[in-house]
């Protein structure tokens, strides 16, 4: 229940954050909305020296449409995504995630940034990016830069994102007409991970031809994975039951899940298999309004 | 090393010197002796800590209290105006919405800012809006009770009948 003692920082600008995290070193830690940081820090899994708080930063909270695509600040709180009406009309796969994250409360203070830096192959947001193809912009001391989604994820809570750099955006294309997208996740109960979860985005031409489709996976690997042999399953091909049910066993056979609380390796197999079908079918459903 | 932080409190202004691992919920109870908030877990998962922060509901046990500088707190001591209970608190009240009340601040917190974002929630949408909010006793029905009775109450319509039910 109790942190360990550490410096507190809180920079008015974004310079100035990125100035005190090379100041600190290795031992800072960019405290964003906190809840999954500071449940960490009490409980001693996590001691840093020095957190940088970048809530006081201006400028890091918006979800906005420009040149083909939707921006969406690091520091967007989950409850905005969640009432974001440019969100939903796009991307419905939003909705979706979000009510499924954590609860309220923590939706009050949650971030997208975090949950895609924090690098846990159990938070919900890394698939849901995945599927849509979106690119990470991080900002550092020469400015900033962008990682596309699948070279942002490295290994159990590491991303490609240097010290010394915060995510400050991202960045999703915004698809033709024809796209659907879908997520679900089997949970035990509200606030809980994923057993699995399976991220769906699909673009249909009118002749029902899969143009597009994006599929990832939420806490069925070590690190947040792209279905890449169950979209090129789907891809220049006819939307058909054989297709999806081929998608489905690709992915299945692709993850890899541990044995957990949660169930049995073979039990998650199944699971992704049935989520990436349900989720298929929803996105093609949305696709097709 | 202390900082210093400004903070209103049900409407009362305090200055205090903090740590930065201080958490708010232990800046609640002990520095100000606010102690209605209460510790049910150490993983952010209960709500019993839940208080508004600039109107929205967060829990204070995973919110440090120096995140709190400049902001505005309600806790449950802040709900009553002039010795007149909420709608909330009258509707927990006349509903029976409370056995041992360990969660009931929270619970009332939370759904103080459920009601000012959707004045009209259905059953589900209350179950929904709820769900960060644990109780051990209750089985949640009155809480949904208790809920609808402080929104009919709010929007100025008959009040739902309190009668218990039996099936």
């Amino acid at each position: 229940m109790i942190p360990q003692s550490f410096q507190y920082e809180s920079p008015g600008t974004l310079e100035e954050a990125i100035q005190l995290l090379h100041q600190y070193g290795d031992e800072a830690k960019i405290l964003s909305g906190g809840h999954s940081l500071i449940p960490m820090m009490k409980l001693r899994f996590a001691t840093p020296e020095a957190l940088i708080d970048i809530n006081n930063i201006p400028g890091l909270s918006y979800i906005r449409e420009e040149g083909g695509k939707i921006k969406i600040g690091a520091l967007t709180r989950e409850v905005d995504l969640e009432r974001s009406e440019t969100l939903a009309k796009i991307f419905p796969i939003f909705r979706d995630a979000t009510k499924l994250i954590a609860d309220p409360q923590v939706r009050n203070m949650g971030t997208i940034g975090g949950n895609l830096a924090h690098g846990d192959a159990a938070n919900d947001h890394p698939a849901v990016m995945m599927a849509l193809n979106a690119t990470i912009v991080a900002t550092g001391a020469d400015g900033p830069r962008e990682i596309p989604i699948d070279e942002f994820f490295y290994g159990f809570y590491m991303t490609a994102l240097q010290h010394g750099e915060i995510l400050t955006e991202i960045q999703i294309p915004v698809p033709p007409a024809g796209t659907g997208s879908a997520y679900h996740k089997l949970e035990r109960k509200v606030g809980d991970y994923a057993t699995a979860g399976v991220a769906v985005q699909l673009t249909l031409g009118d002749d029902g031809m899969v143009k597009a489709a994006g599929i990832g996976l939420t806490n069925v690997n070590p690190t947040p994975m792209r279905a890449g042999r169950s979209e090129a399953a789907l891809i220049g091909k006819p939307l058909s039951e054989e297709s999806i049910d081929e998608a489905a066993r690709l992915a299945s056979e692709d993850c890899s899940p541990s044995s957990d609380l949660r169930g049995s390796e073979e039990y998650k197999r199944a699971m992704v298999a049935v989520l990436v079908k349900r989720m298929i079918h929803e996105a093609a459903n949305k696709a097709r309004q | 090393m202390l900082k210093q932080i400004t903070v209103t409190v049900n409407g009362e202004q305090h200055t205090l010197e903090v740590e930065p691992r201080l958490l708010l919920v232990h800046m609640i109870r002990e520095l100000l002796n606010l102690t209605g908030t209460h510790i049910g877990c150490d993983t952010s998962s209960c709500g019993a800590c839940t208080i508004l922060l600039d109107g929205k509901s967060v829990k204070s046990c995973t919110v440090l209290a120096v995140q709190a500088n400049g902001k505005s707190i309600t806790t449950i001591e802040g709900v009553a105006k002039d010795g007149q209970l909420s709608p909330l608190q009258e509707g927990f009240k006349e509903n029976h919405g409370l056995h041992c009340g360990f969660c009931t601040p929270g619970m009332i917190l939370r759904a103080t800012e459920l009601l000012a974002n959707n004045p009209n929630p259905t059953e589900e949408e209350i179950r929904w809006g709820i769900a960060g909010n644990l109780c051990r006793c209750t089985g949640y029905n009155n809480i949904v009770k208790a809920i609808q009775y402080a929104g009919a109450k709010i929007r100025g319509e008959e009040l739902p009948s309190t009668e218990p039910e039996f099936v």
